[in-house]
């Protein structure tokens, strides 16, 4: 079976700064993959390429054993149609969350199926309602966003994007905008997801969460794929020095395992 | 000394100023219901068309924003018969420049009310696979239309006054009866008094409620809707 996700010598640059390098990698169904990297690696421009909110510098991105776009004399061209199609098929979880203001938690989930998939009435309000349930805020579907917490908001922007009921789901930094105290409740969700085998690709610097949940662990440094294999393998014994100073660097300071019950 | 002043003999003829009055609303009315949708059109062309859409739509925009009223009001009923041979009557003259007039500052409203929505919500509508004008209409404009709400009467209530105007062009909206009534009773304090407290009666109730409505918008929070 082909892999969900192949990127082949992907570059991309902003003007004169090239972020990414040159990234190879490919993802298969029901994997989760961590990407792991000091701010400026180039995480999260990689998995914004992905789906195309950034338009890649050079370099393939095939989806489902599809090249994406057209190749013609050695660049790939894109249509906007085929990429809106493409991002369909990709879910993507925001670190501001960026829910609709406007509209209520359901009317949030809904809206891809109503307006990308031209569901019917029924069917939208399953998906609403079946996907709400799955972040546990069924509770909370006639709210306004501005009437829940960051850490419900982002479990909704979660249940929007699996309401088009993606291939695979990327999280940019899901828990960094929230408080510490409802980073647990999102990554939990996560969890949940990479447990019923979605495919997830996920952007974060929460380690215990990338140790516990991901397959496979990628280190990114300068626009390259510096160190990747299982978390054991990246996290707990790291062979390369980038690798080495940016794990020393979030274990300076240590909480002996705390007794409650 | 002392002025004796005298309504009554203006309130004879208050109805020719309510007619007066009827007709400035309807100018003024008609060239929202044109005007506001052309605005928007014009906003999108100049946001979101390529160059050759885009400079002609900024360049109709700035034109319209930056030459007098009056001329263009001129031009519509004087110059533009001559060029297409076709007698255009005072009222369809006042239509067409106060429509054309609005548009380009709704489009203004329209562009800084699109503008101000956060870059976030056009990517989490493109992430579920929304094209562009699906985000407009579905995501962008809702929100973007509740913050113009306020800018949005305030240039209404300035149509409003400009289209006193048509009054040079003999069209009988309010200023025009008033005129002819100064004239024939020469009663011209009495007259313009009475006409001005009819303006500031409409316009002051508009800007009553333009502030209701933003202390309204104020406390209901940017970012809830109903």
């Amino acid at each position: 079976m082909s892999p969900v996700l192949r990127l082949e010598g992907l570059h991309k640059s902003f003007d004169n700064l090239e972020v990414l390098k040159g990234i190879d990698l490919e993802v298969a169904r029901g994997e989760v993959v961590v990407l792991l990297g000091a701010s400026g690696s180039g995480k999260s421009t990689m998995l914004r390429c992905i789906n195309f909110m950034e338009m890649p510098t050079a370099g393939r991105i095939h989806f489902d054993g599809d090249l994406v776009g057209r190749e013609r004399n050695g660049r790939v061209q894109y249509k906007e149609e085929e990429l809106t199609r493409l991002r369909a098929r990709v879910g993507m979880v925001f670190q501001q969350f960026n829910l609709f203001p406007h509209m209520t938690a359901l009317q949030n989930v809904m809206e891809g199926p109503r307006t990308v998939l031209r569901c019917d009435a029924r069917e939208c309000q399953r998906r609403g309602e079946t996907y709400l349930n799955k972040v546990g805020l069924g509770w909370k579907a006639n709210d306004y966003p501005a009437r829940l917490s960051g850490g419900q908001q982002q479990r909704v922007a979660i249940a929007r994007a699996l309401a088009m009921e993606p291939e695979i789901m990327l999280f940019d930094e899901a828990t960094s905008a929230l408080d510490p105290e409802l980073v647990g409740e999102v990554l939990e969700t996560m969890k949940g997801l990479a447990e019923e085998g979605k495919t997830m690709l996920i952007v974060t610097h929460e380690l215990g969460f990338a140790y516990t949940v991901a397959d496979r662990v990628l280190f990114l440094s300068e626009g390259r794929i510096l160190e990747q294999g299982t978390p054991s393998e990246v996290l707990t014994y790291p062979k390369q020095q980038g690798t080495k100073n940016f794990l020393r660097g979030h274990g300076t300071f240590r909480l002996p395992e705390p007794q409650i019950d | 000394m002392g002025y004796e002043w005298d309504f009554a003999i203006v309130l004879r003829d208050f109805d020719l100023l309510w007619l007066g009055l009827v007709n400035t609303l309807k100018v003024t009315g008609l060239s929202l219901l044109f005007g506001v949708p052309l605005g928007l059109f014009l906003a999108l062309l100049r946001l979101y068309g390529r160059w050759p859409i885009r400079l002609p739509a900024a360049f109709v925009i700035e034109f319209l924003r930056t030459t007098p009223p009056i001329a263009q009001l001129f031009w519509f009923f004087f110059a533009l018969p001559i060029l297409i041979g076709v007698e255009i009557d005072p009222f369809r003259a006042s239509i067409l420049t106060f429509s054309l007039q609005s548009s380009a500052f709704f489009a203004e409203v329209f562009r800084g009310g699109i503008q101000s929505i956060e870059v976030g919500q056009w990517e989490a509508a493109k992430a579920i696979g929304m094209n562009r004008n699906q985000t407009l209409r579905r995501i962008i404009l809702p929100q973007a239309v509740k913050r113009m709400i306020p800018a949005f009467l305030e240039r209404a209530i300035e149509l409003m006054k400009t289209t006193t105007l048509v009054s040079t062009i003999s069209y009988a909206d309010l200023l025009y009866q008033a005129n002819s009534i100064a004239q024939s009773t020469f009663r011209t304090i009495e007259v313009f008094t009475i006409a001005a407290a009819m303006y500031f009666v409409v316009i002051f109730a508009c800007s009553v409620a333009i502030r209701r409505l933003e202390k309204h918008l104020a406390r209901s929070g940017e970012t809830i809707v109903h």
